[in-house]
């Protein structure tokens, strides 16, 4: 929960966040090192100095640090865990449903759980998605189309196979599925975070929201025409918002692109925790306002309204969170006792 | 004291330093050098030419890496003193195999196979014309800010545009464009300076809605420049060469594909 100086209470909906085992006893092999290397190097970059983690406290942390990270530290209220498996790279996954289950099960007011699934895994990876959402109930999956997988580097929606998974995942309640898109990695020239094949199944699958994690960056381009086009195309500004602090005058440039081009409606908050963790990102953009010169270009203006959208409410719709309810829930279990006696407001 | 062939092996170190300052990274259209990615040229008693770079990311893209590797030896090798080019990357998932293929002269395609679907010039152009569009929007966005009207630079000829009275923050975007300027196409003194992606020319009317449009490509490079500048900060020690942050050579860790 973020109280604005006046008092006002906003609700905070995380829509990105990890459970991740990166350590080295998980690591399969040299690639298992320089992922979450490189995921340091994203954290250790892009935070302020005195958000910076070791390597060794980043490659894993136990459940109560994410849990007072978010909920205690940081404002959120809630945090959707989305998975990432990496199989090829992990023993047992990088960040797997299984590991995230347990976290929502101690705190089920708190988390909402996320599967995943694999169009390459076929009639087994079905099976498993099946299995999984009748014993999850998740409403959306993280897809990582750029995944390794044996020989595969990678697999595009519009594959056959990605059709087949799509109908499955909306016969059994899914709703959103979030895609990663972000900076340029593997493979090889075949782009795997290319957005077009968004644009292709977000037409065929009218029911689905298709949530473009990192809003395609540095595709920002596509993906705005793609989200303009289509009504069920929203933008995740995981690794974007860190920008805030690094770079202010391009982060208002993207904010103003995107308000511009596809509205306060589809832009969702995530914090991409364990790289980021919600209290400076949150207390950074509660500050900001648009630069002047990007405003008279584009007409686009952070109000505290589209605040509130972006942070939780736009995520609430999604997810069909009745945010009084919840909150409400959350009090209950004890979740506001931090908040009692302290009133937040931006440095 | 040094002797001769130190003052000659000087200066076409020197000599190979300038012509790589010619390559850019495709995506960022700033020079290798610039960025910190070649960590050696060195030109032995044969007039062989080393040269050796890294990347922000063990990932970066394999088709980019092979890209500035291959801009690299073309600048280099065509020096007429040059008896070979050997160009090596270090620390990267794909090091021994491009470095394998650079070493028997292997195009990308025959390095990768059937992992790489297409080809490196098509790749090359479509970031040559990227940059082509950011470098005309900076100029165009100066030109405007600084007065000129649209109609003006429509209908502006490439001589006249050089002839230009302009200030010296405009010389250099100037400087920049017309490099990038016969990426589109032909470029005499008579042709028009501005035209579009395809070589048609621009209309007054839409000028400010085309530089807006262009912008967008500039926000993608702004983003992966400083993305990357930051990650090869995070990542290696820059005082020194070919190091890892924590001192160790990065030679030390190349991987093979055996180890998927």
């Amino acid at each position: 929960m973020y109280r604005t100086a006046n008092g006002e209470e906003i609700f905070v909906i995380d829509g990105h966040t990890h459970f991740w085992d990166g350590s080295p006893a998980n690591q399969k092999n040299i690639h298992g090192k320089q992922f979450i290397e490189c995921f340091y190097a994203y954290h250790s970059n892009l935070s302020p100095p005195s958000e910076k983690w070791t390597l060794e406290k980043f490659s894993k942390y136990d459940a109560k640090t994410m849990h007072d990270d978010l909920f205690v530290h940081g404002y959120d209220d809630m945090a959707i865990l989305q998975p990432t498996y990496l199989g090829d790279f992990y023993k047992h996954g990088f960040n797997t449903t299984e590991r995230n289950a347990a976290m929502k099960k101690s705190h089920p007011e708190r988390f909402i759980l996320n599967s995943a699934f694999d169009p390459r895994d076929g009639t087994k990876g079905l099976e498993a998605l099946h299995e999984n959402c009748e014993k999850y109930h998740p409403k959306g999956v993280k897809l990582y189309t750029a995944e390794w997988k044996g020989d595969s580097k990678g697999y595009k929606l519009t594959d056959k196979e990605s059709y087949k998974f799509l109908e499955a995942a909306q016969k059994y309640g899914i709703k959103n599925v979030h895609v990663h898109k972000g900076p340029t990695i593997l493979p090889l020239n075949r782009d795997a975070f290319d957005v077009a094949d968004i644009d292709d199944v977000a037409t065929s699958f009218q029911d689905l929201n298709f949530i473009v994690e990192h809003c395609g960056l540095p595709r920002l381009d596509d993906f705005c025409w793609i989200a303009t086009q289509e009504t069920n195309v929203y933008g995740g500004l995981a690794v974007v918002l860190p920008f805030i602090h690094t770079r202010p005058g391009y982060f208002g440039h993207v904010m103003a692109e995107l308000l511009f081009w596809i509205g306060p409606d589809k832009i969702l908050y995530g914090s991409d925790y364990g790289i980021w963790t919600p209290k400076w990102l949150i207390d950074k953009f509660m500050a900001f306002e648009i630069p002047e010169e990007e405003t008279k270009e584009t007409g686009s203006v952070l109000t505290l309204e589209t605040k509130k959208k972006i942070l939780g409410l736009n995520a609430a719709r999604l997810y069909g969170i009745d945010v009084e309810a919840q909150k409400k829930k959350i009090e209950a279990a004890g979740g506001y006792a931090h908040l009692a006696e302290s009133v937040h407001a931006p440095e | 004291m040094s002797s001769m062939r130190d003052l000659i092996n000087a200066d076409r170190k020197a000599e190979v330093w300038r012509r790589l300052e010619t390559v850019t990274d495709p995506e960022l259209d700033e020079p290798v050098t610039q960025l910190e990615f070649v960590t050696r040229a060195d030109v032995d008693a044969e007039n062989r030419v080393h040269i050796e770079f890294r990347l922000p990311t063990y990932w970066c893209a394999a088709n980019f890496s092979f890209l500035m590797a291959d801009d690299m030896r073309n600048a280099v090798k065509d020096l007429p003193w040059v008896a070979d080019v050997s160009i090596v990357l270090g620390e990267h998932m794909y090091a021994d195999k491009i470095n394998a293929g650079l070493a028997r002269g292997l195009n990308f395609q025959e390095t990768f196979g059937a992992e790489a679907d297409s080809d490196l010039d098509e790749l090359r152009r479509t970031f040559l014309l990227k940059a082509f569009q950011r470098r005309q929007a900076a100029l165009l966005a100066h030109l405007i800010g600084a007065g000129r009207n649209a109609a003006g630079l429509v209908e502006m000829t490439l001589g006249e545009l050089v002839e230009l009275e302009i200030d010296d923050a405009g010389a250099r975007l100037r400087r920049r464009y017309i490099e990038r300027r016969p990426t589109v196409s032909d470029s005499l003194a008579t042709s028009r300076a501005f035209v579009d992606a395809d070589g048609d020319p621009l209309q007054a009317e839409t000028l400010s809605t085309y530089v807006r449009t262009l912008r967008r490509v500039d926000v993608n490079a702004e983003f992966n420049s400083a993305l990357c500048r930051g990650l090869l900060h995070a990542r290696f020690d820059t005082e020194t060469p070919l190091s890892t942050k924590n001192g160790r050579r990065s030679d030390e860790s190349r991987v093979s594909a055996q180890d998927m």
